[in-house]
């Protein structure tokens, strides 16, 4: 059981935000609480670091520049942060709308109980918050 | 209602907020009563036979000691050529299968190809790699593909093993020995069968997590034949799930017969359009 860093909150400072999210304890911060909280999390852009730097191997700096920067082009183009995007071209870029994981049928976030506050989740993304 | 402790859509896929909250639960109780996932402890076999592949699983899902499912289907359609049996947590088999078989489907519809055995055995190969074991599906696919019969089973940490005869779950050491002894290349089929079923037989003896009725799936290139159950166990109980009763079992006293007088009083004829 090694502690890892990615779980800290990650507010001005790094400091536990105990209006908005309640109260912390060091240990949930340090050591993750299920053996696969981590590798989730960062599946997709572990999986998308290997596969970039392979392509840089084989076909030189440029094919992974251009993939990169419509990847960046794609996904600015989502709704406000409360709505729902279908992120179609990002699918399509990446080839994954031709494909069913467990990331479509579980916690569906079209489907998810919780709704936010639309200002604060805006200014949130902003980075005004 | 809106939160305003929500910042950000939460993302989707499995979902760990509870983790810590359960194993804080587990210590509380002292090491006993938390609830057991169904599992199948089950006995499956695949036998490679001249014609195509012989699949054979138990009916028996255990919810540790208590037999939670007498008529569990364990074999698990994945593409009309490819079947698959699974152990393990039952849940997570289901959902695997039904996964793969849906990911099968859209290549199919993309490409205009049947599926291939070993693209399913890719597509799970990586999906359980990926949940590093959490995931307590153990698979046998066998099917028949334009490359020929193929058996192929897959562990739940990932790992593919390609063999003529396979067994797995609880009762996999039983049934082993019994494929071991009677296995023979480019068998006959009723003989497949028969030695499938002795399988089977032999993990329900001894294991007793399998139990009750043994099924059988049959994959040649002409089709599927999908017996359930091929064998049903000398235990079973008679209560029918329907109480109908037997015409005769009130006596008739006595019978009256009135016709009915019709007249015809109007006919029309309409044509219809067929243009």
């Amino acid at each position: 059981i090694v502690p890892v860093a990615g779980l800290c909150p990650q507010g001005a400072y790094g400091v536990q935000d105990s209006l908005r999210g309640g109260f912390s304890s060091v240990k949930n911060e340090l050591l993750p609480s299920h053996p696969l909280e981590l590798s989730e999390k960062n599946f997709h852009l572990n999986q998308d670091k290997m596969n970039l730097s392979t392509l840089r191997n084989i076909q030189g700096l440029h094919a992974p520049l251009k993939l990169q920067m419509e990847y960046r082009a794609a996904r600015q183009i989502q709704r406000l942060p409360f709505l729902q995007s279908s992120h179609l071209a990002l699918d399509t870029l990446r080839g994954s709308d031709d494909v069913i994981g467990f990331e479509d049928i579980l916690s569906d976030p079209a489907q998810s109980e919780m709704m936010g506050e639309p200002h604060l989740m805006v200014e949130y993304k902003l980075g005004l918050l | 209602m809106a939160l305003s402790n929500v910042l950000e859509t939460p993302a989707s896929g499995f979902n760990f907020d509870n983790a810590a909250r359960n194993s804080a639960l587990e210590g509380l109780f002292g090491g006993g009563q938390t609830p057991k996932p169904l599992k199948t402890g089950t006995t499956i076999a695949g036998v490679v036979f001249k014609d195509g592949v012989v699949l054979g699983a138990d009916t028996r899902a255990t919810s540790s000691e208590v037999v939670a499912d007498k008529q569990c289907a364990k074999i698990h359609y994945i593409a009309p050529n490819i079947y698959c049996c699974g152990a393990g947590t039952a849940a997570d088999t289901e959902k695997t299968t039904e996964l793969l078989s849906s990911n099968l489907a859209i290549f199919s519809l993309n490409s205009g190809r049947n599926p291939r055995v070993v693209m399913g055995v890719n597509i799970l190969q990586d999906m359980l790699y990926r949940y590093h074991g959490q995931i307590g599906a153990n698979l046998i696919l066998g099917g028949v593909d334009c490359t020929g019969n193929h058996l192929y089973s897959v562990g739940p940490y990932g790992s593919v093993n390609k063999v003529p005869y396979l067994t797995m779950g609880s009762g996999d050491l039983a049934a082993l020995g019994i494929l071991e002894d009677g296995f023979r290349p480019d068998l006959e089929l009723e003989k497949a069968k028969e030695l499938v079923r002795v399988a089977i037989h032999a993990g329900i003896m001894s294991d007793l997590g399998s139990g009750n009725n043994i099924d059988i799936c049959v994959i040649t290139k002409e089709g599927v034949d999908y017996i359930r159950p091929y064998r049903e166990s000398e235990y079973r109980d008679n209560r029918k799930m329907k109480y109908k009763y037997r015409p005769g079992t009130t006596p008739v006293l006595t019978e009256k017969v009135v016709p009915l007088k019709l007249e015809v009083v109007q006919e029309t004829v309409q044509q219809m359009d067929t243009a």
